[in-house]
């Protein structure tokens, strides 16, 4: 009989492990869209119960992020970009991120709705709960359509930012839902776009590996006539001054000739992808500054 | 993971390293949280 004993897996983990499950890139999108919002919102909200709200966003988002992780440890194996998260890694026990998801989830909606209201709350428990069944489990593996309805998990914070702020949601928080919504599939398709060998060898039904590149291209362009249209409505609707409308208007512009290129574009390897690459990096900038020209044009007003 | 008895004193200076700052993380993170919680109680009080 062996005398010999195994560690358990966590023995092998630091707190950049635990870090790096909370998918802190993705947090910092989702913490500035909050905040942006809850600073566009017209209630009232002490500062320092408002940082807290953006703390229990934060590590919402996070949360989502580990139960994530924790259901997709097998592709996220298969991918390059993917491999050396903490759970493909073999760094952590999946049943410790679980255990970890779980508690800062409940942790975060618990502490959300004690500080704020109990919308926040629910609409926090929402987006954590689409983001993991909705989009993880249920869609990613299933439809090349999950990015699509999986951005919703995404456009979630700005209603749980508002409604920490007013109790109540409006049309503005539901235009800006709209907005990250209709950002996400051009954002995302231009990235699977020069990453579509790494998805097809996990598996993964992205739309580049199911209906081809070309496809990808046409719903980019769709997307993105969609999208712009969406944004500068808050303006005419007198929900926004034209600081915003005409921020809005200028970055779509942008938006669409990047498009457009990549619709044009006939690149078939990643080396090639120039215009993906750019749509993808201009789609980050452009919600940061869309978000900021909100903020500015509330502050310019008041 | 091999038998803690056989690492060399390089593997166990590692595994002490991670378990350290491990534990400095989760002593931040509490001392935050109660700081927090007692902000959260005086504001509400405040109010």
């Amino acid at each position: 009989m062996s005398t010999t004993t195994a560690l358990p897996t966590t023995a092998l983990a630091d707190w950049r492990d635990y870090l790096a499950l909370l998918k802190p890139r993705v947090m910092t999108l989702v913490v500035f869209t909050a905040w942006c919002a809850m600073l566009a919102a017209p209630g009232h909200i002490h500062p320092f119960l408002a940082a807290v709200a953006i703390l229990c966003i934060a590590v919402g988002a996070g949360a989502a992020g580990a139960l994530n992780q924790w259901y997709e440890a097998d592709i996220d194996a298969l991918m390059k970009r993917t491999a050396k998260r903490p759970l493909p890694a073999g760094k952590i026990d999946p049943a410790e991120a679980l255990a970890f998801g779980v508690a800062l989830g409940t942790g975060s909606v618990a502490t959300m709705g004690l500080v704020t209201n109990w919308a926040a709350a629910f609409w926090l428990a929402v987006s954590i709960l689409f983001y993991v069944v909705v989009y993880t489990v249920w869609l990613k593996r299933r439809t090349p359509q999950n990015i699509v309805i999986g951005g919703a998990a995404g456009a979630f914070p700005v209603i749980v930012g508002w409604a920490a702020a007013t109790g109540d949601t409006s049309l503005l928080p539901w235009l800006l839902f709209a907005t990250i919504f209709l950002w996400t599939p051009p954002h995302f398709w231009s990235l699977a776009l020069f990453m579509e060998a790494d998805y097809s060898k996990a598996g993964v039904p992205m739309l580049p590996v199911t209906h081809g590149l070309k496809a990808t291209r046409q719903q980019i362009l769709l997307y993105s006539l969609l999208l712009v249209p969406v944004t500068v409505l808050p303006a005419p609707l007198g929900l926004t001054g034209w600081l915003y409308g005409g921020s809005a208007a200028a970055l779509g512009a942008v938006f669409i000739a990047l498009a457009v290129r990549v619709y044009r574009s006939t690149a078939e390897t990643a080396k090639d992808m120039t215009a993906e690459k750019r749509l993808f990096r201009y789609s980050l900038y452009y919600l940061a500054a869309l978000f900021a020209a909100l903020v500015a044009d509330v502050l310019v007003r008041s | 993971m091999t038998d803690p008895a056989l690492w060399t004193p390089a593997e166990r200076a590692a595994f002490d390293a991670r378990r350290r700052s491990r534990n400095v993380a989760l002593g931040i993170v509490l001392g935050l949280l109660a700081i927090i919680f007692f902000g959260i109680t005086v504001v509400r009080m405040v109010k």
